[in-house]
């Protein structure tokens, strides 16, 4: 048997005209944390829907706990863990019976799914509030919610579509820990964000999408070496003596211009600081930093980008 | 990841059901929400027969009386009598329709509940029957609330009624299985909806039978009828609760309103299916 969990070889989605994703190759190892990055509507939802079996694929393979989607749907979701981008809670339902309710659809006994559902209000801090229908819930809560029943059949893989948007930083730190205990256990996990900390700290591996194909994949610290300079020399001038990226681009291996700050990616932050004053360039405030995803991801995305 | 190999692998707890189990558990979902919620909707289904036989079968069935015209169309017992089932048959279409409109496009649409079973072990024709299924049952439930009502108003006369029952509950799936099937392909609820209460399921009420017998109605009007699910299921109850019934014509209404059903639950996990599979 292949470790590969998940297998994709020129996959496709489109919806009639619209070609959301065109074409990718994936491989998702039993036991990793692969993460998806890419701008909206870079095809990350679509990928994760075709992996969760809901929606079929318009072209290429796809294998999924080494079974076909297609025939296999059925039991290849009875295993997986689901956190869609939207909540589709019954908001009708109080917290507890939306996670008891969800349990019944993969077959487990009542009492099961009673000590499973104390344990995953405890899980998502929601014990106190279990009796409450969801509609009373706040945001963060219901997306709290969401991921504790995407848990109720303890899956093997589990797919988070933008997990922790309108989380709190609180929230968003014990789902971090949560999951990395997940991962412990051996679950393995499929995640999109937008928070490049949260790919930085949670993905063995990540491929960054736009488009709807694959613009580079590796570990967090191969994409940034690759794709980045050791450190980062971020700089922000007085609007009446701002310099183009041009004049900075000299002293550094590349300039990202942003609106409110430029990028200088460089091996030495505090060296090229000094290159651009002694040039006279005089700014209002800089900032040396390490080299981050952030910064891979605005290359690869395809930003203004100034060599 | 060097250290996950020694980690054992999981294993799911989850098991994809039976076509059975997967349409029992879409009921049991709706049957959560209703031991939580019936109280919204215990009043209606009580205070719906109370007003309609009130209306229907002492106001007017007072003005009809019991001359020799009413005599000649109910075949000569009050017209209280010869509505009720009748009214027990329209009352199970009506809910149906309803039933199988705006909750289904919630479904799908608002509350995606449909969308959380789909990403479970369920499929989308499971979904669907389920929801069938679960109308279905609360059509019973309801249509028992309505039978001890017309009780209390002296309408009965022999056991003839449950069979009458029974006829609506029939009559109710097959017209909720199509309008489910409709509401599965609605992306905007905009006017399709009115459009069909308005075009289809009102005219349905109103040429079925339920008040006078269709063939007092102009002779184009009467074909009308015999394409309504309720006509058919109105026929059946009518005529198990008189006592009137003869072999034939109730195996062939029997016949339209199984066929009817069959096509509409076919309808229904087809277009499921589609819908949740985008
Ligand atoms: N059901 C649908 N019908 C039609 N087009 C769709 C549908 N779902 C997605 N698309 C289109 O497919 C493309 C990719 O969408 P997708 O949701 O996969 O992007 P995404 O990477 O998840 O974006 P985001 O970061 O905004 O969530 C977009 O152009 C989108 O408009
Ligand atoms: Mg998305």
């Amino acid at each position: 048997m292949s470790d590969a969990l998940v297998q994709a070889r020129g996959l496709r989605k489109s919806f009639g005209e619209v070609e959301a994703v065109r074409g990718i190759d994936v491989d998702v190892a039993r036991g990793e944390v692969f993460g998806f990055l890419g701008p909206n509507g870079a095809g990350k939802s679509s990928t994760m829907r075709m992996i969760a079996c809901v929606s079929p694929r318009s072209g290429g393979t796809l294998s999924v706990l080494g079974m076909d989607p297609g025939p296999d749907g059925p039991r290849i979701r009875a295993r997986i863990g689901v956190v869609p981008q939207l909540d589709n809670l019954d908001a009708e339902l109080s917290v507890r019976e939306n996670l008891e309710i969800y349990g019944r659809y993969f077959g487990l006994p009542r009492r099961h799914v009673r000590a499973k559902a104390d344990e995953l209000l405890e899980f998502a801090r929601l014990t106190e509030r279990a009796g409450d229908r969801v509609e009373e819930l706040s945001g963060g809560m219901k997306r709290r919610l969401t991921i504790a029943r995407s848990l109720v059949n303890d899956p093997e893989l589990l797919l988070l579509d933008e997990p922790t948007t309108g989380l709190d930083p609180q929230a968003r730190h014990l789902l971090w820990d949560r999951l990395y205990r997940l991962k412990r256990e051996g679950v393995t996990q499929i995640v999109t964000t937008h928070y490049m900390d949260e790919a930085e700290q949670l993905c063995d591996r990540l491929v960054v999408m736009d488009g709807g194909v694959v613009a580079a994949e590796g570990s967090p610290a191969e994409l940034i070496g690759r794709y980045s300079t050791r450190e980062v020399l971020e700089l922000r001038f007085l609007p009446e003596r701002r310099p183009s990226a041009g004049e900075l681009g000299r002293h550094a291996d590349r300039v990202e211009e942003l609106p409110d700050r430029f990028l200088l990616y460089t091996a030495d932050g505090e060296r090229t600081l000094g290159d651009v004053a002694a040039a006279g360039f005089v700014p209002l405030s800089s900032l040396v930093r390490r080299s981050s995803l952030e910064d891979v991801f605005l290359r690869l995305t395809g930003r203004t980008l100034v060599d | 990841m060097a250290d996950l190999a020694a980690v054992p692998v999981p294993r799911s707890t989850g098991l994809a059901p039976t076509v059975l189990g997967g349409i029992g558990r879409v009921v049991e979902h709706h049957w959560r929400w209703y031991r939580r919620n019936w109280r919204a909707t215990a009043v209606s289904t009580v205070l719906q027969p109370l007003l309609f036989l009130l209306a229907f079968g002492v106001g007017f069935g007072a003005l009809v009386g019991s001359g020799p015209n009413a005599a000649a169309a109910t075949g000569g017992v009050p017209y209280l009598v010869w509505l009720a089932p009748a009214l027990l048959a329209m009352s199970a279409a009506q809910s149906a329709a309803f039933e199988s409109t705006y909750p289904v496009l919630s479904g799908f649409k608002w509350q995606r509940i449909y969308l959380a079973m789909a990403a479970g072990p369920l499929t989308g024709a499971q979904i669907g029957l389920g929801v069938l299924g679960w109308i279905g049952l609360k059509m019973l439930g309801a249509g028992a609330v309505y039978v001890l009502v017309i009780a209390a108003f002296g309408g009965i006369t022999g056991p003839g009624i449950v069979v009458s029952l029974l006829a609506a509950v029939l009559t109710g799936l097959a017209v909720s299985s199509l309008v489910a099937a409709f509401s599965a392909t609605v992306e905007n609820e905009g006017t399709a909806f009115s459009a069909l209460f308005r075009f289809v399921v009102i005219p349905m009420t109103l040429f079925s039978g339920t008040f006078f017998p269709v063939d007092r109605l102009p002779a184009v009007i009467r074909p009308l009828a015999w394409v309504s699910p309720l006509w058919h299921g109105t026929e059946i109850a009518r005529g198990a609760a008189l006592g009137t019934w003869r072999l034939l014509p109730t195996l062939g209404h029997l016949a339209v309103l199984l066929a009817l059903l069959v096509l509409g639950a076919t309808l229904v996990a087809r277009l499921f299916t589609r819908r949740l599979a985008a």
